[in-house]
């Protein structure tokens, strides 16, 4: 047992890391710092600029693009991306669709949809939630008959984060409605400019637009967009929803939040002393970052075991990594609360402060604090809630 | 990185747990306790037999050079079976003062000795006044001739009763509380003006108050050189923690496996408790906190042998935090889900309760270590 990284490790991370230093624009580096979104133009510049390099999938096997990498490489590599900090690429194309298509999708998807996920030409978003169906996702009751060569999709999805802006979307869609309810889906992958296709934006309570519903009234979807046989969706989507442990946990994004929070403290003046030397806020802190420390090291020993592990079979350990992450966030939202203060009151949204002139009211740093703590509400409720990973833990895990 | 047991290292934890899992079940535990000093010496021939009391010293000194890992497994297993026996007390503490300070001569005389099993040691470093920190201290060490004389008080001395010899701390130089100036000496422990008040601990093990009085000690008493103990007892109790650390996922690995079985075999209102989701939540929450102080004490233990004090410093106390707060959550969740039977003493569940209760306080608890991880200015830094 060495839980060093190795020299070729280390010599690793540093490549990428001055690579990142080098290569990553400025103005999108400092959007991120201050909790700013990233743009869909910042998003495909810094993917593009990737792909330039080969490393826009580098978990995707060798042969659709990927770069070989052991799991603790691309740990290393996402790790080095969120510390820098850069935008991670669009999971629902890289961590989601991608590898679904490569591993049960035809040849001609393949070719025809790889590609251009790699170098974000097309920017997909994912149609799974439903009004009705939450957490009991199987539940869902969106429509697709055949007819002739085409499925004719009728529905509601909700949710859909980045439909706004999406080229395509993956759907699962009720194929039989006779079947079990896990056994009668299928998945679909819908061109968004087909007619009948509605994206109405859902605003969330930081003020932000992020979701969407997205409405199907008798929309027409080739056959051959169906993905692997009808009726195995499910399958498929279990694949999709148990294969992003490489970074689920979000461990780097907290370690960048954490060097903020320390940074923006050391600015802050309460009773005549900085925030950081006070006794209670670095206790409060330093809570939250072994609490981090200890998520890193299972994160870890799932991925080092991961190469081991009979194709298909989980870490017991890997089913925490949601729910600490995201707890782990929420953590790192509610410190910079503590630490803008006062100034957190203010509603400045984005928009609203890209189209004036006169400075912002308080602090440059604090508009997007509070939206950013009121967001993150969503970490523990997306992906299968906190309460539904528990579950599972206790039926899969803890024989319960 | 590689989380892999070694060959020799898969070994040595397979024989301690077949040897603990055959002679240390519960009820055997309550026999192995009865006796005067609070353990079985029988027990301590066969860890000696084993190779575990040789385990940590280097070949040369008479060890087996087993290292931070080995140690690890050790401190897991004896955890999960709440083993009595002097283990950490002289073993991890009084052998790591002599592995980090020791001279030739005291080495040879002392550690083939421990590792038969014929020698105990017990490590005097806390004073009643000085809670956690284990550099205020009062007792103080005068020059004697070519020799000391040692006077004052040694709080909670584990398994400080049965001890053969004591490594005790005293001043020889500067105010209680400064760093420097502190020595180390050994002594015998039932030399003239040495007076031990034993006692049981909340989790059946012992300790010992100890007074020295005039106690005379030799020249070739002195371990390391004089004044400059500090270095060695922060290395010493470090490693010591991570070896806490272990013992305690050890229990709590267990805690975690009685909870499920009472879980899955109490039925109330027609069925197991277990398939109540309110309970299974529980169950899952135990179970987060078991993994996440496995993963903090692999880190421990990675760290805690290496050679930059403030590092080490850091990644002890962390995993200490993480210790004393998962200690608290598996507790009273075990507890609560064991409902009556968990508040009783003939029932396993309470005294890995009591047992983890003490392993977050010994060595400094949750609190002491989150201000020391804070004054240390945390584990993320620009730096870092």
């Amino acid at each position: 047992m060495d839980l060093r990284f190795t020299e070729d490790e280390l010599a690793f991370r540093d490549e990428v890391r001055s690579f990142f230093r080098q290569a990553l624009p400025a103005s999108i580096r400092d959007n991120i710092v201050a909790g700013r979104h990233t743009s869909k133009e910042e998003l495909v510049t810094w993917t593009r600029i990737l792909h330039d390099k080969g490393w826009a999938v580098p978990h995707w096997p060798v042969e659709h693009g990927g770069t070989g990498w052991s799991p603790i490489k691309q740990y290393i590599y996402l790790e080095e991306m969120s510390q820098a900090p850069a935008p991670a690429p669009l999971a629902f194309g890289v961590n989601m669709v991608g590898p679904v298509i490569y591993t049960f999708g035809s040849e001609a998807q393949k070719n025809r949809f790889l590609p251009r996920i790699a170098t974000l030409e097309d920017w997909w978003c994912q149609g799974f939630s439903e009004p009705g169906s939450g957490s009991d996702l199987a539940s869902l009751k969106t429509r697709a008959v055949r007819d002739g060569d085409h499925y004719i999709v009728n529905g509601q999805k909700t949710w859909t984060t980045l439909a706004q802006y999406a080229d395509w979307i993956f759907c699962l869609v009720r194929t039989d409605p006779e079947a079990r309810k896990q056994s009668g889906i299928s998945f679909l992958l819908v061109d968004m400019k087909t007619p009948g296709i509605t994206v109405r934006p859902i605003q969330t309570i930081d003020g932000g637009h992020e979701v969407n519903e997205v409405f199907f009234d008798d929309v027409r979807v080739p056959v051959e967009n169906l993905v692997g046989e009808e009726n195995k969706g499910w399958n498929y989507a279990k694949f999709l929803l148990g294969n992003e442990r490489v970074n689920i946990a979000r461990v780097g994004v907290s370690k960048e939040r954490i060097r903020r929070i320390k940074e923006l403290a050391a600015k802050q003046r309460v009773g005549g002393e900085r925030m950081i030397d006070q006794p209670e806020f670095r206790e409060k802190v330093a809570a939250v970052e072994v609490r981090l420390k200890a998520l890193e090291m299972t994160q870890l020993r799932v991925l080092a075991g991961e190469a081991k592990r009979e194709k298909g079979t989980q870490d017991p350990a890997s089913s925490i990594l949601k729910i600490k992450g995201s707890e782990i966030q929420q953590a790192t939202t509610e410190l910079l609360m503590d630490v803008v203060g006062p100034y957190a009151m203010p509603y400045q949204p984005e928009e609203a402060i890209d189209g004036r002139n006169e400075p912002d009211i308080g602090p440059d740093w604090a508009s997007t604090i509070a939206p950013a703590y009121f967001n993150t509400r969503k970490v523990s409720i997306y992906g299968g809630s906190n309460e539904i990973q528990k579950n599972i833990i206790a039926k899969a895990i803890l024989g319960l | 990185m590689d989380f892999d047991l070694s060959e020799e290292q898969t070994m040595l934890k397979d024989s301690v747990e077949r040897l603990l899992a055959d002679q240390y079940g519960f009820e055997a535990r309550k026999k192995h306790g009865a006796g005067k000093a609070g353990y079985s010496d029988r027990m301590w021939q066969q860890y000696a037999e084993l190779g575990l009391l040789a385990l940590p010293f280097a070949e040369e000194d008479g060890g087996i050079g087993g290292g931070a890992t080995e140690t690890m497994l050790v401190m897991e297993a004896f955890g999960k079976a709440l083993i009595l026996e002097p283990y950490f007390a002289s073993i991890i503490l009084a052998g790591g003062v002599l592995r980090h300070a020791g001279n030739g001569e005291q080495k040879a005389a002392l550690i083939p000795a421990m590792a038969e099993g014929g020698l105990k040691i017990a490590f005097a470093c806390a004073e009643p006044q000085g809670r956690y920190d284990l550099f205020d201290v009062e007792t103080t060490a005068r020059k004697d001739g070519d020799g000391w004389v040692i006077d004052g008080k040694k709080a909670l001395v584990l398994h400080g009763d049965s001890a053969d010899k004591l490594i005790v701390s005293a001043r020889t130089s500067g105010n209680a509380r400064d760093e420097d100036g502190i020595s180390l000496f050994i002594i015998d422990a039932d030399a003239e003006g040495v007076s031990r008040n034993g006692y049981p601990t909340q989790d059946g093990l012992r300790a010992a108050e100890i007074t020295l009085q005039s106690v005379k000690a030799g020249p070739d008493a002195l371990i390391g050189s004089k004044g400059t103990a500090w270095p060695v007892i922060s290395r010493v109790a470090d490693e010591a923690i991570a070896a806490l650390c272990a013992e305690a996922v050890g229990c709590f690995e267990k805690m975690h496996e009685l909870t499920l079985e009472y879980l899955k075999t109490r039925s109330q209102f027609g069925t197991t408790i277990g398939s109540f989701q309110a309970l299974q939540h529980r169950a899952v929450d135990m179970f987060v906190e078991l993994e996440q102080s496995r993963s903090m004490t692999m880190y421990a233990s990675m760290l805690a042998t290496g050679d930059d004090a403030v590092e080490r410093a850091r990644a002890v106390s962390a995993a200490k935090v993480q210790i004393g707060e998962s200690a608290k959550i598996i507790g009273r969740e075990a507890v609560q889900l064991h409902g009556g039977v968990g508040m009783t003493m003939e029932y396993a569940i309470g005294h890995y309760f009591k047992r983890t209760t003490m392993l977050d306080i010994l060595f400094g608890d949750a609190n002491h270590h989150l201000k020391r991880l804070a004054q240390l200015d945390g584990l993320i830094r620009e730096d870092s």
